[in-house]
């Protein structure tokens, strides 16, 4: 009798499971309903913004949008698999350039050109520079939805006073300070290489710098051999030189950003120097509120390279995130509307810059002169302004199968693991 | 109603559900993933059947044969170091001495963590300039606390963090069948005049037999495809020094997005994987059940 009862229950218990399973899968996609989904990054500030936003397009639109928002890591994964199905977004939110183009090759973006044509105001009100990060093919496909985040040199002022030496203009005198700072045993410059995409700030500054902004142009159009260009060769060996140097000290590679190491080095003045993104500000803001208000975070742009054929003023960074229209959504016209009427207005700029970002719209100047870190918020916004170009980051404007690649090459380069040589050989097979 | 005795094989409805989950969520997902290892597909879209040309890149991937590399060596470098430390701290906690209960509970206190607070929290105490290593560092010759940043050291760190993770766990089942072996054994042993240390060796080790076979199996396939610490704590890094395989596929899938490949480095997991296992196991005789207890 025994074992009766235990196959009854053990029965039981995989029926039951059987149906949690059989239940648990297809419930209904957003998007079908009577609201439009709008898909963005988990970000307080600016999801506040979106969602007032929204708020002021539903009092008017027919149909009415919905805010659902993602942590960063898996977002991209999420979205991915989500669209072409019946869960897509309506409204979704990515980086631009080589990111986006993948959901434009597979068909899934709607082609936004003719709706930037019947709305001039709105096209002109951003940035040229930024806006055609996400030009693909001549095609207008992302409208800019955050603040321009491009690299900047970052330095502590109090310890480049010590050593009586003003921040670098060339890359001679940024050597010139390496030497210096090493002497005085501070390290020169802080390179989180525990990721990637620390080096590649470097590593694209330099190509940059040297042979103009047509050089990484040539990577993304595929011509070949674009990355064994003698200035793409030479700014890996500039790389390996700072390198070998000392300029990052020697325990680089286990810094880690995420963790907030590298901008404390920074600001216990540990380091001297430190090349990242104008979003490190925040950061600093947060975790080392005493070094901003001691006022020694100083910012200048990459040192310009004697004899280089780059434009001094070119920049490359993160020209802003997007929005763009999934072509499988039955409300694309009232997602567009949504776009046009709130993506370019007073209210969702001025509250981009009280959020402490800079706005990819011209004419803000007045207002960011009274916001938080006026002088920041202004030096970011004329570097962007008067840029002759701005590069996206090379590893959200490449492939993800190429920018992968580019990121473990580019560790193994500063390792000394592998010579410029062995990186554009590698580099090729993606072109 | 009749009962099953042991000697009776059990009917096909008792395997019934294990059958049914171990199909539906191991085999079908395995076939799965053949079928796409022979496509190409981004997540995107459908996915369009290229035949074996994601096989054919197998080869000539640098990755690939690194990472198999590393693999394999993380997992000898886990069984060597997990094995005979569980199989003592084990044997010594099913004993009976004072301070026995209060040092087994702190040990198993690693158990209790998620991996990714495991990997998060060492991540932290290694980090070069505010973590142990920055202390520690100039006593043990590493004045600038570059651990992981280390392209030979990054690899022992992890063995290291597996191995003060899992030791509870197999100390565990060491713990248990040691509590197993009859006393009358070391009884008998001792009137013989048997040192201690010939009592662990010839009997307690003999006897656990059958778990140290076990243990190593979980070890070894354990870590094989092993991945939530490596990537939470190295990413594969510094460059590709412990990109192990599991890791190199998951970038090549949810990356890369190359998921037809990803599939192929998938299989070819699942091929090592068991074929390991099945090897421990003929070579050890597992397979063959017999007891090894006294009287039974």
């Amino acid at each position: 009798m025994r074992s009766t009862h235990r196959i009854r229950v053990i029965g039981g218990t995989s029926l039951a499971l059987a149906m949690l399973l059989a239940t648990g899968c297809g419930t209904t996609g957003p998007g079908d309903g009577d609201a439009f989904q709008v898909w963005a990054l988990e970000d307080a500030a600016v999801n506040e913004l979106v969602e007032a936003g929204i708020e002021s397009y539903n009092a008017s639109g027919d149909v009415p949008a919905e805010l659902v928002t993602y942590v960063n890591d898996s977002y991209k994964q999420r979205l991915q698999v989500a669209l072409g199905s019946p869960n897509a977004p309506d409204v979704f939110f990515n980086w631009g350039g080589g990111n986006l183009s993948q959901y434009v090759d597979a068909g899934q973006a709607v082609d936004l050109t003719d709706d930037l044509e019947a709305h001039p105001d709105f096209r002109d009100a951003f940035l040229p520079s930024v806006l055609d990060v996400a030009r693909i093919d001549d095609a207008h496909y992302g409208v800019p939805i955050l603040g321009v985040q491009p690299v900047v040199l970052f330095h502590n002022r109090a310890v480049f006073e010590e050593a009586g030496i003003e921040p670098p203009e060339t890359y001679d005198e940024l050597l010139d300070a390496v030497d210096t700072f090493q002497e005085r045993g501070v390290t020169p410059i802080t390179l989180p290489g525990a990721q990637g995409w620390t080096q590649l700030m470097w590593f694209s500054y330099l190509v940059e710098r040297v042979g103009g902004a047509e050089k990484f142009q040539a990577v993304i159009d595929g011509e070949a051999d674009a990355w064994s260009d003698p200035a793409v060769v030479e700014a890996m060996e500039m790389c390996q030189d700072l390198t070998e140097r000392g300029a990052f000290g020697t325990n680089f590679s286990s810094i880690d950003y995420d963790n907030g190491s590298a901008s404390a080095l920074l600001a216990t003045g540990e380091s001297a120097m430190f090349l990242m993104g104008t979003w490190d500000i925040a950061r600093q803001q947060q975790d080392s509120p005493d070094f901003m208000a001691s006022g020694d975070l100083g910012y200048t742009a990459f040192p310009a390279v004697e004899g280089g054929e780059g434009e001094p003023g070119a920049i490359v960074g993160n020209p802003s995130n997007y929005f763009s229209v999934n072509a499988d959504s039955p409300h694309t016209e009232a997602a567009v509307d949504f776009l046009v009427e709130t993506f370019a207005s007073d209210e969702y700029v001025d509250g981009l810059i009280e959020a402490g970002q800079v706005p990819a719209v011209v004419g803000v100047e007045d207002r960011l002169r009274e916001s938080e870190h006026a002088d920041f918020a202004t030096f970011t916004h004329q570097l962007v302004s008067e840029a002759p170009s701005f590069t996206q980051s090379w590893d959200q404007a490449l492939s993800p199968s190429a920018s992968q690649a580019l990121l473990t090459n580019l560790q193994l380069l500063f390792l000394g693991d592998i010579t410029p040589e062995e990186f554009s050989q590698d580099m090729e097979q993606y072109l | 109603m009749r009962t099953a005795t042991p000697a009776e094989r059990p009917g096909f409805a008792w395997a019934a559900p294990a059958l049914l989950f171990f199909g539906l969520f191991g085999l079908a997902p395995v076939v799965v993933v053949v079928y796409l290892s022979l496509t190409a597909w981004n997540g995107l879209g459908s996915p369009q059947w290229v035949g074996l040309d994601n096989w054919r890149a197998l080869p000539g991937d640098r990755d690939v044969g690194r990472g198999l590399a590393v693999t394999l060596t993380l997992t000898a470098l886990c069984w060597a170091t997990q094995t005979p430390l569980a199989l003592a701290f084990g044997t010594w906690a099913a004993g009976h001495q004072r301070a026995r209960a209060v040092a087994s509970a702190v040990f198993f206190l690693p158990l209790l963590l998620s991996t990714a607070a495991i990997a998060l929290i060492w991540k932290a105490l290694l980090d070069p300039n505010f973590g142990l290593p920055s202390q520690v560092g100039p006593w043990i010759g590493l004045p600038d606390g570059n651990v992981l940043g280390n392209s030979s050291l990054a690899l022992y760190a992890i063995v290291l963090i597996l191995l003060w993770q899992f030791l509870p766990f197999h100390m565990l089942l060491y713990q248990a069948a040691a509590r197993q072996i009859p006393r009358s054994l070391y009884e008998a042993a001792e009137l013989d005049g048997a040192s201690p240390f010939r009592r662990f060796w010839h009997i307690t080790v003999p006897q656990l037999r059958h778990t140290v076979i076990a243990s190593s199996v979980l070890i070894l396939v354990g870590s094989m495809t092993y991945f939530e610490t490596v990537l939470l704590l190295t990413n594969g890094g510094p460059g590709n020094a412990t990109r192990i395989l599991p890791l190199h596929m998951y970038n090549q899938g949810f990356i890369a997005f190359e998921m037809g490949y990803a599939s192929a480095i998938a299989v070819l997991l699942v091929v090592i994987g068991t074929g390991l296992s099945l090897l421990v196991v003929r070579v050890t005789g597992y397979a063959r059940m017999t007891s090894q207890r006294e009287g039974m």
